[in-house]
């Protein structure tokens, strides 16, 4: 047997294998062109990107907590007309397939953004964000309602042909409602999840240990909850799924495709080793070898329910 | 501009200074020999292993063998948290995960210019890759060297061997002036003259700030090397930014743009 086929297809983007860097923690993916083979990546999600450039929070923005960390970076950025500008043109030739993040204060932006995007050169696909937990006047409070979520999709469906995936926030009661909006109103897939709203403070000082107060909780202490909201979107859409949250390990990619995602992105675990990558897919090759698999895709989605009858259950 | 590289380092040796300091002598030299002073590096103990986060040093020396060539890198560490315990704790002959060289380094004067490094504690640590390159461009270099106590001060004859003239102070008078690092400073300023002084600083945040301060009142250039909780080291995350005044305030990532900034960019009311 050859060696399995890693690819993957989300809504007709063909993509080398299935890891994608994550939104916010791979800069604009330049950044990181000299330690990590930008080709050899699914894809780059870049910073999530607004019209104007953007200042973010005051610093101390980030804060380690057990197994994860606390970010409100408050989406500091170079506003989507310098990307296309200064970021893309590198982005291109180097081969990096380029999933971009937007972010919006209202419909309009969502869809000026992807109108400005759609017309640049070398975007393989719109990521949009409506959910990052820690701005006030966007994206989270669109991707929490039914309605909003359905009204963002929409405006950036009519405004591009791109494919578009809205990211999801797990900062909701029922996130498979959430996903099942977000297909009806034309989205291609979904990227799930965003980081929980979270909090940490300094006992001895008694003050929050972000500027910003509360921050989005991210890293392996996400996990299970991350593959549960996979496991309960799978079961209610049909268009392809972008599972993450707290991705360390070949062995976490496969729960996640197990769960039913098509591909995943991976953020906290490159601020660890970026060097990450490789070893990635080293360990989902094997694994596909040793479970006699020919492809990637034949794992999505496989998760054995029927196991539940043991033994010590039925007693 | 070098690359960095990310090894699996193996620890030459732990060079246990007190109860809180040491020096931990790395052999890494595919990052020793692209450093430049000032540039730090990305350290924890074993990928896997909580915390999961990488802490930046300094490069403290580059470490050479007897015919000269580079064959590691040592790092001046204090306990304080979860890192630096480990660090502290490391044995020789144990691996300890190294990326670097990150960052901006110092910007070296040559003579005329005299440079004076003012350093607070385990703040001493980007001086001695400073101190070599100041000597071998044969630049009068001296540093303040300032600390709560005596058991905050170490390697002291690293630097005079090197030439450079030592003013020792601790809060508490159990070595050298006693008093405040800025005093010394504050004083030789006020009698340069019209000497041409690069000051150079690296410590607590209100130390540095005051001595930005200083040489701004004095005229004298600063560059500060600040220390920002940093999550990647590459660029990748925002969340080590400091605020610069030039260009209309706004942040910068300390971690490519700096550790090393001119004082008189940085918004000294905005650093925490
Ligand atoms: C520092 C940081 C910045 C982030 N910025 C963004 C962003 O700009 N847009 C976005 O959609 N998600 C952002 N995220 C969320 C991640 O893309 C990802 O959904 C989340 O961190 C869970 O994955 P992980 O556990 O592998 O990090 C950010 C996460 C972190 C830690």
């Amino acid at each position: 047997m050859g060696r399995p086929d890693l690819s993957v297809d989300i809504a007709g983007l063909r993509l080398a294998n299935p890891l994608i860097a994550a939104s916010g923690c791979f800069g604009y993916g330049v950044e990181y062109a000299d330690l990590v083979d930008l080709a050899a990546l699914g894809a780059v999600a870049v910073k999530g990107l607004f019209l104007e450039a953007r200042e973010g929070h005051a610093p101390p923005r980030i804060v380690e907590t057990p197994s994860g960390m606390l970010n409100a970076i408050g989406l500091q950025g170079i506003g989507v007309r310098t990307f296309v500008a200064e970021k893309l043109p590198e982005l291109k030739a180097r081969r990096a397939v380029v999933i971009v993040n937007i972010c919006g204060s209202t419909v309009e932006e969502y869809a000026e953004v992807a109108r400005i995007l759609s017309d640049a050169d070398g975007v393989a696909a719109i990521e949009i964000n409506i959910s990052c937990p820690n701005i006030d006047e966007g994206g989270h409070t669109f991707g929490c309602s039914l309605t909003g979520v359905h009204d963002v999709v929409r405006a950036v469906r009519a405004a591009t042909t791109l494919p578009i995936f809205p990211k999801l926030t797990p900062n909701v009661t029922d996130v498979a409602a959430i996903a099942v909006a977000a297909e009806e109103a034309g989205a291609d897939a979904v990227s799930l999840v965003n980081t929980f709203l979270a909090m940490a403070i300094d006992v001895e000082t008694r003050r929050p240990r972000l500027s910003n107060v509360v921050g989005g909780l991210s890293g392996p202490a996400i996990r299970p909850i991350a593959v549960r909201m996979v496991y309960e979107c799978r079961a209610a859409v049909r268009i392809p799924i972008i599972g993450m949250g707290g991705i360390a390990s070949a062995r976490d990619v496969l729960e996640f495709l197990i769960a039913g995602a098509d591909a995943v992105q991976v953020g906290t675990a490159n601020f660890e080793d970026p060097g990450i990558w490789p070893k990635l897919l080293a360990g989902v090759t094997d694994y596909l070898e040793r479970h006699g698999h020919a492809a990637v895709g034949e794992v999505v989605g496989t998760v054995d329910l029927s196991a539940r009858e043991t033994a010590w259950i039925s007693s | 501009m070098a690359s960095p590289v990310d090894v699996d380092a193996r620890i030459a040796a732990n060079h246990r200074l007190s109860d809180a300091y040491n020096i931990l002598e790395i052999e890494a030299p595919a990052i020793a020999r692209q450093t430049r002073p000032g540039q730090f590096v990305m350290v924890k103990r074993a990928l896997g292993r909580e915390p999961l986060l990488r802490r930046p040093f300094s490069v403290f020396e580059i470490l050479r063998n007897a015919r000269g060539a580079v064959t590691g890198l040592s790092l001046l560490s204090k306990q304080v948290g979860a890192v630096t315990r480990d660090i502290f704790l490391a044995e020789p002959g144990e691996r300890i995960r190294c990326l670097g060289p990150l960052g901006t380094p110092f910007s070296v004067v040559g003579p005329p210019a005299h440079a004076w490094m003012v350093a607070g504690g385990v703040g001493l640590a980007p001086f001695a890759t400073l101190a070599e390159a100041l000597h071998a461009s044969g630049v009068d270099t001296t540093l303040f060297y300032g600390g709560r106590s005596s058991e905050d001060l170490y390697r002291v004859p690293l630097f005079e061997r090197l030439g450079v003239r030592v003013v020792l102070t601790t809060e508490d008078g159990t070595r050298g002036e006693a008093g405040r690092v800025t005093a010394p400073l504050q004083r030789e300023l006020a009698t340069a003259g019209d000497r041409p002084v690069m000051v150079y600083a690296c410590g607590p945040t209100p130390m540095m700030r005051a001595v930005a301060g200083l040489a701004a009142g004095a005229d004298r250039p600063v560059q500060v090397s600040l220390e920002p909780v940093m999550g990647c080291g590459l660029g990748g995350c925002y969340s080590c930014v400091v605020r610069i005044l030039d260009g209309g305030a706004r942040f910068v990532r300390a971690c490519l743009e700096g550790p090393v900034f001119e004082g008189n960019r940085v918004s000294w009311a905005d650093l925490t």
